[in-house]
């Protein structure tokens, strides 16, 4: 029998001037405000990065147009694609992760407070100096010097031979900036993680959540590193004379390569294991069952992140490695899907033989899990390498990766969203408005992204700012180009409801969703404490115990 | 600690992987068996740093704050003779001759290196100056020791780097 | 490449074949003429198998697991009725998981067999004799041609022999870069090799059928990535030697445009360009020896007309902004004459 959520009694407030409110905004080491703070940090950089994918976009919609010349159109590739990796996505992720971690596990607060602070700000002032670039500086290719050297930013292109001026140096120094602040993060976390569990959770009962934050940091640490390391080769190269990338002196383009994806692979696993994490934590709520097979979705995750060290040379399949090489790297891409394809049927596990409830959360990530499944199969098409010799660096590509990052982890981070945002606020988000700003959305991404497919089998390469008439691509931009207005509809409604439910929503309570883990035993929002007592647990869902207590889990774990 | 050694160790993974790399491929200017000149000395005094800040610690547990900021201050010393070895040697590699890191692949990776090297030594050199001065005001006490261990990872991370360096530039490269 | 093995499968594979089919279309590009599924080329064809048997198996996945998503989804979703007591919690299932695990193993080690011959078809084939050799050397932004054993160099438009079973005559070539990255790729003849400086790499084709096959720049390499066109004119033997002997010629040497051909060496414009049999040697810019030859200019940007010429020569940043020639500021006089003189670069 379900005793029902837990209620607390809410305390009361007193508002303080904003001159105060300020100052403690921007001097907070609190876990939760830093991860507002990351959080609206990234939807403001949302938008930006949204405006460039219109304007891209519009530009697309016919051949031949001339809404924005080559040279902004250029700018507004790089900085889309840099925007919405390192800007967006990433401060996403860690935004949720230090507020949650903590209350998962039961900790006051992360195991480095200063450390966090610092590593915030230090990923904000990086986006700042990216977008400082478009007034700063100076160049050869007219006014405003955003860098236009695509986000992977490929040698030569990036020599000062060919790319004259600041603008890759501001985006360079923007990534290493906040690449620190990454690694920070990320040590936080690992740390937090490894050292802070609250009494009774050891490390096979804490929730999924903390186990993919913790996959994710070291890969994090693993993984930023040799970015930061490139770079900074790359500096040398533009201001000290140096030779790493320099190919009239025997240096070597494809070096580059080896390095930005050694980085740039784990990257994408960095965004998307939280997103596996969300998904673990809200279907099982809103199927009303333990998520199926743990021990084995902690060993699949594991093991993606082991794996996702070995692949990267699937983004340079047509770059003339060897034979061997290539096959090499077709086996680990291929022998990463087993683990990935796992998790989705532990989720379809869950659900199965549950009482699903399409609350909004719940509907995201339904989508994510179809939309998941796809992205992953065009991944598998992609790994093999001799098909990847005609969809490589086409719109087949661009199309994959969207499906991944914004079908599968934007969804699921929307769904984070609506899951966490009582307890962050204390109010109930508009269901209304949740469900519009899902169809919305839904139906822009399938427009957008099922149909830009198609151009890429139809021969479209990428980062082209327009196109002849005639190679069939037409109507198929349009298709994609009318999508895109859609989405940006959706995340409108999105940020209305944000901001409407935080002033207007109806009181949440403490658990509003029924749900099992740590976070719902504290107040919404949360005290600056966290917990008036460290809790105690004895499974991987304390409430559940509580709820059920003539049924606990941890009779069957 | 052990984190940031992690993140660490894969940035200068990636710096020997392009010396390695380009080892035989300049195409013009002085090559590393012309030039280099094995550091013996400085790599022993770097690397016998790692024993004194091993016995520094051992002491401040045992309590004796005196013996601790004797053993430091010999660790800095080691490290500060290391740094201005590896000063001379670019002195002599710059002025005498002629390998700057403009020259070729040789002059770039290798003072990339060496130099990234040299950098994470002279933070670490600062680390150890400032609890240095507050041991010389005493400060530091047996308690401290947990705080003192985790600066003394960084250190015996950073020896553990040369090793790796002085095989890969003085040994493997030339 | 053919599925091994099992007649079911073959089956299966006609079926998606067909499938694909239509959206391949013959040489005339219905849908498209760069489609990937409209193969004319060994390579290309190689890889087209390859795609519908990774299709096929990506396929037979999709439908699987969406039906299993799907079901679960209208089964189980809590009905009006329903009353608060929660289902009942499975932990997990070893023998179900033991088999979601086993079968992905199974169907990657498939697939990445059947890849791993791909690859070593395309990429360790053997150079047959009579092969043609080209040297393609990747510009911002076009593409210079030259046949090392022939003794041609031109830019922009690729001319290879057709090549049948009977006479196999494939085209081998190598790719290099005089400054950034780019890659080759024409879809219905092979799969996209870069061209990256300091790194030279190699591809071969053997078109089935004679025509215009078109492609572009793959590689972002500067401004005008986007209008580096590909045009490879697949010719039958008879008309592609008569090809190369016309570009093997010097340029006709002509009395009356000589005030063009005086002021084209006066100007900077043989610092770039190349006009074999005269003092222009340069070699930054394209072969124009025989300009006239070419359907298009600019790289594929524009028809080979005497207006389109005329307007590349005054203002190329007009077409293709951030093109690396300038204008040179003729005056209206000069620029009729040098286009008049490029008008007998037969």
């Amino acid at each position: 029998m379900s005793a029902g959520p837990i209620v607390l009694r809410e305390t009361g407030t007193v508002r303080a001037p904003l001159v105060e409110t300020l100052h403690q905004w921007v001097t907070t080491v609190d876990h939760k405000r830093l991860g507002i703070l990351y959080i609206v940090y990234a939807l403001i950089f949302l938008i930006l990065g949204g405006i460039e994918a219109t304007i891209m976009r519009i530009q697309l919609i016919r051949p031949l147009n001339d809404f924005v010349s080559p040279q902004v159109f250029n700018r507004m590739f790089t900085m889309h694609g840099t925007t919405m990796i390192f800007f967006v996505a990433m401060p996403l992720v860690f935004g949720f992760g230090n507020y949650l971690v903590p209350l998962m596990i039961g900790a006051r607060d992360m195991a480095f407070p200063r450390l966090n602070a610092f590593s915030f700000w230090m990923t904000a002032f990086g986006g700042l100096l990216l977008y400082f670039s478009f007034i700063g500086g100076d160049g050869l290719y007219g006014a405003g010097n955003a860098p236009d050297v695509g986000w992977f930013a490929y040698a030569p292109l990036t020599s000062q031979t060919f790319s004259p001026g600041h603008s890759t140096d501001f985006w360079t120094l923007a990534l290493l900036v906040s690449g620190f602040g990454s690694i920070g993060t990320a040590i936080n976390l690992a740390t937090t993680i490894v050292c802070m569990r609250c009494p009774g959770m050891t490390l096979g009962k804490m929730p999924l959540l903390a186990w993919m934050n913790l996959v994710m940091s070291g890969l994090v640490i693993l993984a930023v590193s040799p970015l930061s390391a490139a770079q900074i080769m790359l500096m040398v190269d533009r201001y000290l004379g140096g030779h790493f990338f320099d190919t009239q002196a025997g240096g070597s383009a494809v070096l580059w390569m080896h390095f930005f994806w050694v980085f740039g692979h784990p990257e994408v696993y960095v965004l998307v294991i939280p997103a596996f994490a969300f998904a673990s934590e809200i279907i099982p709520v809103f199927s009303r069952k333990a998520i199926f097979g743990y021990p084995v979705m902690v060993a699949a995750t594991v093991g993606i992140g082991f794996i996702s060290m070995s692949v990267w040379a699937h983004h340079m399949f047509a770059v003339g490695m060897t034979s061997n090489s290539n096959t090499f790297f077709v086996l680990s891409t291929m022998a990463i899907a087993v683990p990935t394809g796992i998790k989705i049927f532990n989720w379809l596990g869950t659900m199965w033989g549950g009482k699903i409830l399409f609350k909004v959360p719940m509907l995201f990530c339904i989508a994510f899990l179809f939309q998941f499944l796809i992205a992953g199969l065009t991944g598998i098409m992609q790994g093999a390498a001799p098909f990847d010799w005609q969809l490589t660096a086409s719109y087949f590509v661009v199309a994959h990766f969207h499906y991944v990052i914004v079908g599968g982890i934007l969804f699921t981070i929307f769904a984070a969203f609506y899951y966490w945002f009582p307890k962050a606020s204390g109010r109930m988000y508009s269901e209304s408005l949740g469900r519009l700003h899902f169809w919305l959305f839904v139906i822009g991404f399938h427009l957008t992204f099922d149909f830009m497919h198609v151009p890429g089998v139809l021969g479209m390469p990428r980062r082209i700012y327009t196109y002849e008439p005639g190679r069939g691509w037409d109507i198929w931009n349009v298709i994609i180009t009318i999508g895109a207005f859609f989405q940006a509809a959706g995340i409108l409604v999105f940020l209305y409801n944000l901001l409407w439910s935080y002033f207007h929503g109806e009181i949440a309570g403490s658990d509003p969703w029924d749900a099992w883990t740590l976070e719902w035993t504290t107040t919404s929002p949360p005290p600056g404490y966290n917990f008036a007592t460290v809790p105690e647990v004895q499974s991987r869902r304390p409430l559940w115990d509580l709820k059920h207590p003539e049924d606990p889990d941890w009779k069957y774990e | 600690m052990y984190c940031l050694i992690a993140a660490e160790s894969a940035i200068f993974s990636i710096f020997v992987v392009a010396y390695l790399f380009y080892t035989g491929k300049s195409l013009t200017g002085p090559q590393p068996r012309d030039v280099l000149r094995v550091p013996v000395f400085f790599t022993i005094c770097l690397l016998s740093s790692s024993l004194t800040i091993h016995f520094a610690v051992k002491s401040l547990e045992r309590g004796k704050a005196r013996a601790f900021a004797l053993w430091w201050l010999l660790t800095i010393v080691l490290g500060s003779l290391f740094l201005a070895g590896t000063a001379q040697e670019w002195h002599h590699l710059i002025y005498e001759e002629g390998l700057t890191i403009q020259t070729n692949l040789f002059g770039t990776t290798y003072y990339s290196l060496v130099g990234l090297h040299a950098f994470h030594v002279t933070v670490g050199l600062l680390a150890l100056a400032s609890v240095s001065a507050f041991a010389v005001l005493g400060h530091v006490k047996k308690e401290h020791a947990g705080r003192v261990e985790v600066l003394s990872m960084y250190w015996h991370f950073v020896d553990a780097v040369w090793v790796v360096v002085f095989i890969v530039v003085y040994l493997i490269g030339r | 490449m053919k599925a091994s093995g099992r007649t079911t499968s073959r089956a299966l594979f006609a079926y998606l074949g067909a499938a694909v089919a239509a959206f391949a279309q013959p040489a005339s590009g219905a849908w498209s003429p760069t489609n990937i599924f409209a193969p004319d080329s060994t390579p290309a064809d190689t890889i087209f198998g390859l795609s519908i048997f990774v299709l096929a198996v990506t396929g037979a996945i999709f439908a699987v697991v969406f039906t299993l998503l799907a079901y679960a989804i209208v089964k189980f979703r809590k009905r009006a009725g329903d009353d608060d007591r929660e289902p009942a919690q499975i932990y997990g299932s070893t023998q179900v998981e033991l088999a979601w695990t086993v079968i992905p193993v199974l169907i990657v080690v498939v697939l990445f067999l059947a890849t791993a011959r791909v690859i070593a078809s395309v990429q360790n084939a053997a150079r047959p004799r009579g092969a043609i050799e080209v040297t393609v050397i990747g510009h911002q932004f076009w593409w210079e041609y030259r046949y090392p054993d022939l003794k041609v160099v031109t830019a922009n438009e690729l001319h290879i022999p057709v090549s049948d079973s009977v006479h196999p005559a494939p085209t081998f070539l190598t790719l290099l870069s005089a400054d950034t990255d780019h890659s080759f790729w024409v879809p219905r003849l092979a799969g996209k090799t870069d061209l990256i400086p300091n790194h030279p790499n190699s591809m071969w084709v053997d078109p089935h059928e004679t025509g215009l096959f078109l492609g572009q720049c793959s590689q972002y390499c500067g401004v005008q990535h986007a209008l580096m066109l590909l045009r490879v004119y697949v010719q039958p033997r008879d008309e592609f030697d008569r090809w190369i002997k016309q570009q093997s010629q010097p340029a006709p040497v002509s009395e009356t445009a000589s005030a063009g051909q005086r002021i084209f060496e006066a100007t900077a414009c043989v610092s770039c360009h190349t006009v074999a049999g005269t003092a222009a040697k340069g070699r930054f810019g394209p072969d124009l020896t025989h300009l006239m030859s070419r359907d298009t200019i600019a790289s594929g940007a524009l028809r080979n007309t005497a207006d389109n010429l005329r307007r590349w020569i005054r203002n190329p940043a007009a077409i293709k902004p951030g093109c690396l020639m300038p204008a040179m500021g003729l005056s209206d006089p000069d620029l009729d004459a040098i286009t008049a003189y490029m008008e007998t670069l037969r």
